[in-house]
């Protein structure tokens, strides 16, 4: 197990690497010369001069990108050009409220999506099969700003029941993690539901049942814990999705969040800001992929032999 | 043919294929059924609730709601085509490539691959669009972008899957080149679960272009797209939900076409996961 673990930590340094080269090359490609931007409106020839050589703006792409990984080894990642503050302080102070808003959307997405998916698996197509799967179809289908949108109409405007933005109070996170897990719910409500039916067909059940357990017991112990595997997968997955979903979630909501914070960059052209934000949500993406396949692997032992 | 006939009776598909259609008829027609001009603003009218004038109201600049979101339907309907067309013409060769010759080509493609499936797809997208500058066609090229990794990964697996088989062997046997392999044989099996995947990559384009529209990065105005309709709609939101609501509607509606279709698509064409999903 501890030399599958490295093997897998080894293996995550080319991507991000990959991705480090990915996300600065991209920024550098963006059109305009940055120094310009930097110096503002009433720079002179040499205030551009000295920011070039500042920022290493004049030296090769390679040096560049040498002085851009070596910085980031520190944690370095530049200034914002919008408030001359350190990106790394930006994205500190919002962060934690998006892996907050992240988590109670997994939450609530991971409790509806499983109790959805076992009632349908057990009752296949029954009344409360087809409401929960049409349900989730249309989950899939809505998209996240709309309904946050609609849920804030109802619930804000109409029915003064919940705040419709800000984070201040424990109230506030209500309408933004329903709308931000509503996708996953019904993704893990489908995957629950098809990955049950599936393991209810193999022999092992029909042994537990003939052997007369009783059938919540069978359900429990012996078809959920099997049915699990891919429904994990599928929820470390939708972890991803939830941080890119967070970027429309919080502009709706106005949650003070990392996904807040760039789109706001982008429409600033405060691109170290974006390029920190980006490098971080990705960097989080990839280590929450990670262990979701050491858990994977940690469920099903056969995964680590292939 | 036998397949169409499948197809229609998969009730699942049907709903979706009718629900395609509609919006597709919409989006053709709309110069003739479009009760009034969609760029044309008419002040007098602004933010006016649906009535039987304006059977879905109007937007902040007096503009009818209804026709708008059937000049909408083109957009959207261009956008999700044209980006998953984009995403497989670049994704599935690497895919066929990376599967078919193995090695280090495989390596290349699939560290590449894992770097872009690296980021969550609309934040690819936005990088893209930041990169690119705001606009409809470069949001198409954004989506297209987020798509590619989907279909080189499904292409590799079905041609490691077709590969060894007995009738690609045989081919290889007889002196078909690579090529003729890869057209001929490995491409028509691999066909199933990219029509189906497709069905569902654009349901997703949808949704991705009309977030970046909501976010003010995809198409500009005075475009009719329904993302950037329902962000301007949804300033007003306490006076007139009905320009935030109707839009919404009108994705939602054809991402769940599209997704209905992929779903019941699945079932015909791929027997063995019937009933799964």
């Amino acid at each position: 197990m501890a030399s599958y673990i490295l093997r897998r930590l080894l293996l995550v340094i080319p991507v991000l690497l990959g991705v480090s080269l990915l996300v600065f090359s991209m920024v550098r490609l963006i059109p305009g010369d940055p120094a310009i931007f930097i110096a503002g409106e009433h720079a002179t020839e040499e205030d551009i001069d000295a920011i070039r050589e500042e920022f290493g703006l004049n030296r090769s792409f390679p040096v560049q990108y040498w002085f851009f990984l070596r910085n980031l080894v520190r944690g370095d990642l530049g200034r914002s050009t919008r408030t001359d503050r350190p990106v790394g302080v930006e994205i500190w102070e919002r962060l934690p409220n998006t892996l907050k808003l992240a988590s109670v959307s997994m939450l609530i997405a991971s409790v509806v999506g499983l109790i959805a998916g076992i009632i349908s698996a057990t009752r296949p197509y029954s009344f409360l099969d087809y409401i929960s799967m049409v349900g989730a179809m249309i989950g899939v289908s809505t998209p996240v700003f709309w309904l946050g949108l609609m849920l804030m109409l109802l619930f804000s405007v109409q029915l003064n029941w919940l705040p419709a933005a800000g984070a201040k109070t424990f109230s506030h996170i209500i309408l933004p993690a329903i709308t931000l897990g509503a996708a996953s719910t019904a993704v893990i409500a489908r995957m629950t539901r098809s990955s049950m039916l599936e393991v209810f067909n193999q022999d092992y059940i029909q042994t537990a049942r003939s052997k007369g357990l009783r059938e919540g017991w069978v359900i429990i112990k012996h078809a959920l814990r099997n049915a699990l595997v891919p429904v994990v997968t599928v929820m470390g997955l939708r972890f991803g999705t939830l941080l890119g979903g967070a970027v429309l979630t919080e502009t709706v909501f106005a949650w003070p969040g990392i996904g807040r914070l760039m789109v706001g960059s982008i429409l600033a052209r405060d691109y170290p800001v974006v390029q920190g934000a980006v490098l971080v949500v990705a960097c989080t993406f990839i280590f929450v992929n990670l262990a979701v396949d050491l858990l994977y692997s940690f469920i099903d032992p056969r995964i680590r032999f292939e | 043919m036998e397949s169409m006939k499948r197809l229609t009776k998969n009730r699942t598909a049907l709903v979706g294929l009718i629900i395609i259609s509609l919006f597709l008829l919409a989006g053709l027609l709309a110069p003739i059924i479009a009760p009034y001009d969609p760029y044309a603003p008419h002040l007098p009218s602004k933010l006016a609730r649906p009535s039987s004038e304006h059977v879905l109201g109007c937007d902040e600049l007096g503009r009818d709601l209804l026709s708008r979101i059937l000049y909408g339907a083109r957009i959207s309907l261009f956008i999700g085509t044209i980006s998953v067309s984009l995403g497989l013409l670049v994704g599935a060769p690497l895919g066929a490539i990376s599967g078919f010759y193995g090695g280090k080509i495989d390596l290349i493609i699939q560290r590449f691959i894992d770097i872009l499936m690296a980021f969550p797809g609309i934040l690819l997208a936005i990088m893209v669009v930041s990169v690119l500058g705001v606009g409809l066609w470069n949001a198409m090229i954004a989506i297209g972008v987020v798509s590619i990794p989907v279909y080189t990964r499904l292409v590799r697996g079905s041609v490691l899957a077709i590969r060894e088989q007995e009738y690609v062997q045989a081919a290889r046997a007889i002196g078909a080149s690579d090529a003729r392999i890869i057209l001929r044989h490995i491409v028509p099996n691999a066909l199933g679960p990219i029509i189906v995947q497709s069905s569902l990559q654009v349901a997703s384009a949808i949704l991705w272009a009309a977030g970046l529209g909501f976010l003010g990065l995809g198409a500009r105005p005075p475009l009719p797209e329904w993302g950037a309709m329902l962000s301007r709609g949804r300033v007003f939101i306490r006076v007139a939900p009905h320009a935030t609501i109707f839009p919404g509607l009108a994705i939602m509606f054809s991402v769940l076409g599209f997704n209905l279709l992929g779903d019941g698509l699945r079932d015909v064409l791929d027997p063995r996961l019937r009933g799964r999903l």
